[in-house]
């Protein structure tokens, strides 16, 4: 299991529009659209930017399944990689988003990412493989960026 | 004080730096199993679990009567983009800068 917490000058439900919403998914981090049907049993997607089609692969390049959504605390998630049939093998793993309200105007963002059985998921989402570009620390931290200032680090970038 | 001060002061200690590289290895291990690889007492661990705490460096997660400690990369990864990131990437620039004034200087020669 992976633990990532980050604190943000925003709201909770400004955090939660930010990891739910389509629009403000593809803003930070890979810039990747995700769509969520934001119910127990619902469908999870996240799709290549063009930059990523270009090089091939799928269309969609993780999905999951919602088991919980209980807004703007608490979303469970399943979470499988597609783009590559190695890290497809190992499955779906389970992903926790958890938000909570601090004192004057902190929220802070808990993800837990639960990666035991999946070694080479776990790897690239954490930061230890270099080419994947950061993993969910990169992608929390251009987060809090993006609320915090209006604009994503990674946007120069992109 | 700042959320990047406590992330500095906390990591401006040897003891405190040890238990992350502990933690990197592998994560999720209680106080008791931290304080066995230490030649400090319960209570000398405690305390700089709590700093790292503050810090947002180690997130405690109660799991039945258990407290496991966690590694959370991101106040790193924010001091990295903040600090580390701002200097490489001038590096870069400038050097790609100087590359353009070579290569301008060149063609201007010819």
């Amino acid at each position: 299991m992976n633990v990532y917490r980050v604190h943000i000058q925003a709201t909770p439900q400004a955090v939660w529009e930010a990891i739910t919403n389509p629009g403000w998914i593809e803003k930070y981090g890979y810039h990747a659209r995700a769509e969520y049907d934001l119910r127990a049993g619902g469908k999870y997607q996240a799709f290549a930017t063009a930059q990523m089609a270009q090089h091939g692969g799928p269309n969609v390049i993780i999905d999951g399944e919602v088991l919980e959504a209980d807004p703007p605390r608490k979303l469970i998630q399943t979470w499988r990689v597609l783009w590559d049939p190695e890290l497809k093998a190992e499955g779906f793993t389970r992903l926790t988003w958890e938000i909570e309200e601090g004192l004057s105007g902190i929220t802070s963002l808990t993800v837990t990412h639960e990666v035991g059985d999946a070694p080479r998921t776990a790897a690239i989402t954490s930061g230890e493989i270099k080419q994947a570009g950061g993993g969910w620390s990169f992608i929390l931290s251009d987060l809090k960026t993006l609320l915090e200032t209006g604009k994503a680090m990674s946007a120069s970038a992109a | 004080m700042t959320d990047e001060d406590r992330v500095f002061k906390a990591l401006a200690d040897s003891t405190r730096r040890f238990l992350l590289d502990l933690l990197f290895v592998r994560d999720g291990r209680t106080l008791t199993e931290l304080e066995s690889e230490l030649a400090m007492t319960r209570f000398g661990v405690m305390k700089h679990l709590r700093v790292l705490e503050a810090a947002g460096l180690v997130v405690a997660v109660r799991s039945g009567r258990e407290k496991l400690h966690y590694l959370n990369p991101v106040p790193i990864r924010l001091i990295h983009d903040r600090w580390i990131d701002k200097y490489t990437e001038g590096r870069v620039s400038a050097l790609a800068n100087l590359k353009k004034h070579l290569e301008k200087k060149h063609d201007d020669e010819k």
